[in-house]
């Protein structure tokens, strides 16, 4: 991946700003509404987390998944199923093997899937994705379809003295927005580096790849890994906020609705599913509050924008930032 | 396991497998032949279902009633094709997954408009409102029988459609080359506005025609949906054959676990999925 824009960074990095700065301003601007937002927001940074580790899958090393809810969900029940019932969770202990066990099972899932290509690699996923969803959902392994609540944040300390109360809005709300900033950075980090590029390549042709001497499974296979455990991480991440966990976090609406916010925000661009979790949920917001019949201006948004914008919000702004700097450069 | 309790399980499962094949037959048309994935598949079939019972409270019949409700389905479909999917023709595939999944949005919000979110049924036909005793106890419904005779019957007339007339022609010739079926003279926009039709058309039937034995709700499309992608995939995308003989494996693969392992009955569906395509990574025919 190349990289952005100046002047696209400098507005990217405007944004981050302007969010780390909202808890302070955000009452003023939104008197009512202050607490009720912050938590939206802080759910909307977790689900962009979700959908910049599916752009890896699908944007960047041409794996359409729809199973990726399945990594998200699992590593939500991970949490659930290693907190004390009457006690907190020691994140040191409960968040590493939350990751070892997403990260095991997206390998596993991961070896058998991508034997297969095109429509059949999103079917097997879809497979997998929903095997997962009945499993939680038919068995009775913490609280089957009712799902089951963590009635304690995890506790985050060292050496006995806390350093982040989980229970804390404001708190979670950073910690959703480090959570943002971080996997962004790791994942151009891995994209600039020698394993990114041959994953890069492999979404633009794989035989060619071939043809030089890479073996694509395997690096494919380490995408996906990769893909599945930050997907792990956002589920974690949520079950801490909503406290709850249920079936439906692993079904295939859910990673219908991530690669919707992938499609929607540009494939590939990583900030542009970033933008395109942000786009969905606020636009879902702001029609619920205005009508009961939201899904109708939900799906004509959609349907406007897959026949306005190809490439997708981020490749709008791609268009534009690379647009403008060309002719800066031309003068 | 009694042999008349296994039949009719049997019965049930092939019964079932049939009415997937005419959902599903559409889904993998529309594929094959114009390369589209159809999310909003299900949405006809939802459609079909709800417009059956929207008419059966100003006619009598059921058979009026699905008559009525194919044409409507035809048009809609059409229309669709007409003005959005016709645009995306030359694009990648997800776009086409995101526009119809827009398309499933409106279709779920419309149905919750006009017929609210309550759950429907509609009543079985008078004339086909019997069963056929098969032993002391246990009897066949009837109107089972006649669903998987009409699948069973278009099934037949599907295949005889697409391999022996002059329009099955075009339609296999514009699925191997669009370009060179244009260049003959004939009219593919028009070809494939009518192959999209038909395929809204078949899921719309089946939805009308399974609406006395299943019940009328909103997201009941959604669920048929995936169950036919797996049916499609499982026989090779594109293929008929592929998708009848997917139908049934996966109808009876749904009715046995339903029976001897009631809590994984649904899992059973997607392991049956996950072992094709792990020993055939295309499916069975493609």
């Amino acid at each position: 991946m190349s990289r952005l824009p100046r002047s696209l960074s400098i507005l990217l990095s405007a944004v981050i700003v302007l969010l780390a700065a909202y808890p302070f301003f955000g009452d003023v601007l939104f008197p009512n509404k202050h607490a009720f937002l912050m938590q939206k927001l802080t759910g909307i940074m977790i689900m962009a987390v979700m959908a910049m580790s599916l752009d890896l899958l699908v944007g960047v090393a041409g794996l359409v998944s729809m199973g990726h809810a399945a990594f998200f969900g699992l590593g939500g029940y991970m949490l659930a199923m290693l907190s004390p019932e009457y006690s907190a969770a020691n994140l040191w202990v409960v968040l590493p093997a939350a990751l070892v066990v997403v990260a095991i099972a997206s390998a596993m899932v991961g070896y058998l899937s991508i034997r297969t290509s095109g429509i059949y690699f999103i079917m097997v996923t879809l497979a997998f994705g929903q095997m997962g969803f009945y499993f939680f959902n038919d068995s009775k392994v913490a609280g089957g379809s009712d799902g089951a609540y963590i009635m304690f944040k995890p506790a985050v300390e060292i050496l006995g003295v806390s350093l982040l109360n989980l229970g804390d809005k404001r708190t979670l709300y950073y910690v959703g927005l480090g959570a943002l900033v971080g996997v962004y950075l790791l994942l151009r980090l891995l994209l600039a580096s020698p394993f990114g590029r041959v994953v890069s390549a492999i979404g633009v042709n794989e035989n060619r790849v071939r043809g030089l001497g890479f073996d694509p499974v395997a690096y494919k296979l380490l995408a996906f890994t990769i893909g599945g455990t930050i997907a792990g991480l956002a589920g974690f991440l949520a079950a801490i906020q909503y406290g709850f966990v249920n079936p439906a976090t692993l079904s295939w609406h859910h990673s219908g609705e991530a690669l919707v916010m992938v499609i929607l925000g540009g494939m590939g661009t990583l900030f542009g599913p970033a933008i395109g979790a942000f786009v969905f949920e606020l636009a879902k917001m702001g029609f619920e509050s205005v009508t009961e019949h939201w899904l109708l201006p939900m799906g004509m948004m959609i349907i406007g924008i897959v026949l306005l914008l190809p490439k997708g919000v981020g490749g709008l702004l791609l268009q534009l930032f690379s647009g403008r700097s060309k002719m800066e450069g031309g003068q | 396991m009694d042999i008349w309790f296994f039949l009719i399980q049997v019965l049930n499962g092939i019964q079932y497998g049939l009415l997937l094949f005419l959902v599903a037959s559409g889904l993998t048309l529309i594929f094959g032949i114009m390369g589209i994935i159809n999310l909003a598949h299900g949405s006809f079939y939802m459609l079909g279902a709800y417009l059956t019972f929207w008419l059966l409270q100003s006619v009598d019949s059921l058979l009026l009633a699905i008559v009525l409700a194919l044409p409507i389905s035809a048009v809609v479909g059409y229309l669709i094709e007409a003005l959005l999917v016709r645009v995306l023709y030359r694009r990648d595939h997800l776009d086409q997954v995101l526009l119809t999944y827009g398309l499933i949005l409106i279709f779920n919000e419309a149905q919750r408009m006009l017929w609210g979110g309550d759950i429907h049924g509609v009543k079985v036909p008078a004339a086909l409102n019997w069963s056929i005793p098969l032993t002391d106890s246990l009897s066949y419904p009837v109107y089972r029988i006649a669903i998987s005779a009409v699948c069973a019957a278009l099934a037949v007339g599907m295949y005889f459609v697409i391999q022996r007339t002059r329009f099955g022609m075009w339609i296999r010739a514009g699925a191997s080359n669009r370009d060179m079926v244009a260049a003959l003279g004939i009219n593919v926009k028009l070809l494939f506005g009518a192959v999209f039709a038909l395929g809204a058309v078949l899921a719309a039937l089946s939805g009308a025609i399974a609406a006395p034995i299943s019940s009328i709700g909103p997201g009941m499309g959604d669920t048929v949906l995936i169950i036919c992608f797996v049916v499609v995939v499982i026989g090779g995308v594109g293929s008929i054959k592929g998708a009848f003989l997917g139908a049934l494996l996966i109808g009876l693969a749904d009715t046995f676990g339903k029976v001897l392992a009631p809590d994984f009955a649904s899992f059973s569906v997607y392991a049956v999925m996950a072992v094709v395509l792990l020993l055939k990574p295309r499916g069975l025919f493609a």
